[in-house]
């Protein structure tokens, strides 16, 4: 660590706390025993702001900002958990449900579930919106990993990791608004796919059961996401 | 080059147009082109030179007029006579009576209010340069502004001649763009660029597009300023791939500037460098979005990034870039002309300047116009756009595209600018104005609106992918009949969220159709909701005993 980065004070939920000035709102408040919810963000990859569950209110600026990605700086004030937060937390996420078929009774990583477990964390007691239930594809052509549509929030975890992390790139996105899907190879089935190094990690990131391993049953398919800070690591000891 | 050598230049240019006693420009932008005006000029050249008047009679083609909707166009030397509706067959009377009273048939008075009301910088020499050619450009002064700029100003010199201008950014936003220089040149970088935003994908509107066939040069001239004032030594034009006409005539005028060393390398013997670079886009609305539209720069998928950090620090590559709109740097090289002064004079206190709209729906005179700040809607729609087609009953003007809002009767008389705008729930934007009469429906516009953004959206980020598709799907039931009051409540609730959370302009804007069209237009919305009528008589209602099961 370079001894010119310069330490600095903000406020987080009116607690005084100190931050060097490249880190995020959210790493502070992480480091501070604040937590903030995130879908999207997983440590190691790079954040992308997509999720936006990560909102958080910063005293004289009019639009919220993603913690995710907003570096701190000298004097800032910032609110986590106002109430108004809180609501617009469970409205997004109410917005993920209704988006596609999560259906947790029949999902292979029901009860590991990142998107389950946020549910209850903000507290959201049904979704108020109508169900918009898609008509999405299963990609099984996989010998190891199944993509199944349905349960994608497309928060991009898998995209990301197979790009900077593995490095083959094997997974995107296609397709704008609604109709975007996370695709393997130009947009080929996943079996067929040249590029693919059957490494898996896609399917650890992933933080639904939209990718799972082969002939994992209701329940069964657990994530190990605890490797990637340490890929990470090794990454930057390289470099 | 000495001043002396300069001017011989645009002398040169000057004299050639002055041997000729008439200029007959035909106008040669899109809206014009699809009348076939190319075999009116065609007609033209053959005449003039049958009848022997090659000596005295030019015949150019030129960029939009304006009156769109009465094309094609023909000026003679500048104004002297506009003609509207040409057709082949018109040729031979107008050069017949060149010399003469102008042909009555054809002929718009000069003091129509559609010219009269209107002031012209950005769109100054549409009309009466030739794109395409440029000694035209030349001829008025063209280039003068890059040579003060760089032999007499220095860069600071610049900034603070376009913070007096009061010019603000007029892709929409209406950043200060003085203080927007200002972060560019004062970020640290050895490389920094310049973007002219020309993605324009507003609906309706056609001002960018107008600009670039039009008067190309301008634009390559205030991008060059721009380069110098803030330290870039290379722009790129993000243009959509959707302007054919627009790509080839930028194409042509940055191959002339360079060959005449407006561009490229130490340019005017000074150190400044500055290259142009096409870069075209595919078609989407989000590239418009600044940091989209760097990332589809850099060859990556079209999404936005949060801001900060915004370009002007980091931007194209990772360098400090100044990302400006069309309309925005076609305004340079005039105000270095006449003077920030003048520039600042003309407007509200703060909102400087012109504005150009893209007058399209229910009106008259459909076209393009250049106003002063300040105007009023009611001056707009009913002096320069000659009043509602078929004389109907005004209903509202949409501004901002789908960014913006609907503007009912009552505000007819309120100024045009950015801050009283803003105000009644809609927005300048980058100036598509689309009148409704009576017979349009405020739900079927705010579901229009919508479709829009639910089909533009990037779809990142999740309040606008899933919020947009929601939203949608409420509004396709409010207009069929099918909704309850709790579908209006959801949303209400769903454009609070949409706004609110957003990652970017898009999604936080998206709502503002259906936010203005409930605050003003809210009955309508009752009357379709529990009557399950359509009060305009355009939504296509359920019967009621289906809506009882
Ligand atoms: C969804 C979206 C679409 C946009 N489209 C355009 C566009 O088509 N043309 C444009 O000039 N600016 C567009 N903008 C605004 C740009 O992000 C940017 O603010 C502008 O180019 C800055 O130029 P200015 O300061 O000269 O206005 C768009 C913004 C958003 C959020
Ligand atoms: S607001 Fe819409 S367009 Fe903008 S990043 Fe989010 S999904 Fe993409």
């Amino acid at each position: 660590m370079s001894s010119s980065v310069n330490i600095i004070t903000l406020t987080i939920d009116e607690k005084q706390v100190g931050a060097r000035e490249n880190q995020t709102i959210l790493e502070v408040a992480r480091e501070n025993g604040v937590e903030i919810p995130t879908m999207c963000e997983l440590k190691g990859l790079t954040p992308s702001g997509g999720c936006r569950m990560c909102v958080v209110e910063v005293a004289g600026i009019p639009k919220l900002l993603p913690a995710c990605m907003t570096t701190v700086s000298e004097g800032m004030v910032v609110t986590t958990n106002s109430e108004r937060l809180k609501k617009l937390r469970k409205n997004i996420l109410e917005l993920f449900f209704s988006e596609r078929n999560h259906i947790c009774a029949v999902c292979a990583s029901n009860g590991f579930c990142e998107l389950q477990l946020m549910a209850q964390k903000v507290e959201m007691s049904h979704v108020h919106y109508p169900y918009l239930y898609p008509h999405c594809e299963v990609d099984a052509s996989h010998n190891r990993f199944v993509l199944d549509h349905n349960r994608c929030i497309l928060c991009t975890r898998c995209v990301r990791v197979c790009d900077e992390i593995e490095g083959s790139h094997t997974l995107d996105i296609k397709g704008r608004g609604i109709e975007a899907q996370v695709i393997t190879d130009m947009d080929q089935p996943w079996g067929d796919s040249e590029t693919c190094t059957l490494c898996g990690k896609c399917v650890h990131v992933c933080p639904t059961g939209a990718l799972i391993e082969r002939g994992m049953a209701v329940g069964e398919m657990s994530k190990r996401k605890q490797l990637l800070p340490y890929l990470t690591q090794m990454r930057e000891v390289k470099t | 080059m000495t001043p002396e050598e300069f001017n011989k230049i645009g002398e040169k240019h000057r004299n050639k147009r002055d041997e000729f006693t008439h200029n007959i420009r035909v106008c040669t932008a899109a809206a014009c082109a699809t009348l076939k005006s190319e075999e009116v000029k065609k007609a033209f050249e053959k005449e003039v030179k049958e009848q022997d008047k090659k000596k005295t009679c030019r015949v150019s083609g030129t960029g939009c007029l304006g009156l769109c909707a009465s094309g094609p166009l023909v000026t003679v030397n500048d104004g002297q006579a506009l003609y509207a509706k040409v057709s082949v067959g018109d040729v031979k009377d107008i050069v017949n009576n060149i010399d003469k009273k102008p042909v009555k048939r054809l002929e718009i008075p000069a003091d129509t209010p559609f010219f009269a009301r209107q002031t012209k910088i950005a769109l100054e020499n549409c009309g009466t340069t030739d794109p395409e050619s440029l000694e035209d450009y030349l001829a008025l002064r063209g280039y003068e502004s890059l040579y003060k700029v760089l032999t007499e100003k220095t860069q600071v010199e610049v900034i603070e001649e376009m913070v007096k201008s009061g010019l603000r950014g007029r892709g929409g936003g209406g950043f200060p763009v003085g203080l927007k220089w200002s972060t560019v040149y004062k970020a640290l970088g050895d490389k920094k660029y310049v973007i002219c935003n020309a993605d324009e994908g507003d609906p309706g509107a056609f001002m960018d597009r107008s600009m670039l066939e039009s008067d190309p040069h301008s634009i390559l001239e205030g991008m060059a300023i721009a380069g110098y004032a803030v330290g870039a030594d290379q722009g790129y034009v993000y243009i959509r791939g959707e302007y054919p006409l627009a790509i080839k005539r930028l194409r042509a005028a940055i191959r002339q500037a360079e060959r005449n060393h407006f561009l490229g390398k130490n340019i005017f013997d000074t150190p400044f460098s500055f290259n142009v670079e096409l870069r075209l886009g595919a078609g989407a609305f989000v590239c418009g979005e600044e940091t989209a539209l760097i990332a589809s720069i850099e060859g990556k998928r079209g999404t936005p990034r949060p801001r900060p950090p915004y370009p002007a620090q980091y931007g194209l590559w990772g360098c400090p870039t100044l990302i400006n709109n069309v309309e925005t740097l076609s305004n340079i090289a005039p105000i270095f002309r006449k003077g920030a002064e003048y520039y600042a004079s003309i407007g509200t206190e703060k909102s400087k300047g012109t504005k150009v709209f893209a007058l399209a729906g229910s009106i008259k005179n459909t076209g393009l116009i250049e106003v002063p700040m300040g105007i009023t809607l009611r001056e707009i729609v009913f002096d320069i756009g000659g009043g509602i087609l078929g004389d109907k009953k005004f209903k509202a003007v949409q501004t901002g595209g789908p960014s913006g809002g609907c503007i009912p009767e009552q505000f007819l008389d309120m100024p045009v600018d950015y801050e009283s705008l803003a105000g009644v729930g809609s927005i300048m934007g980058s100036g598509g104005m689309i009148v409704m009469d009576e017979t349009s429906c405020m739900i079927d516009v705010a579901k229009y609106f919508m479709d829009f953004c639910k089909s533009e959206s990037c779809g990142k980020c999740v309040p606008c992918r899933v919020g947009t598709a929601q939203m949608h799907r409420l509004l396709v039931l409010i207009s069929e009949g099918k909704a309850s009051m709790r579908d209006f409540e959801l949303l209400e609730e769903l454009c609070d969220v949409v706004k609110s959370t957003s990652l970017c302009g898009l999604g936080m804007t998206a709502p503002n159709p259906v936010l203005s069209t409930i605050r003003y237009f809210k009955d309508e919305y009752i009357a379709h909701i529990v009557d399950k009528v359509c009060p305009a008589g355009v939504c296509v209602m359920e019967s009621k005993e289906e809506v009882v099961l």
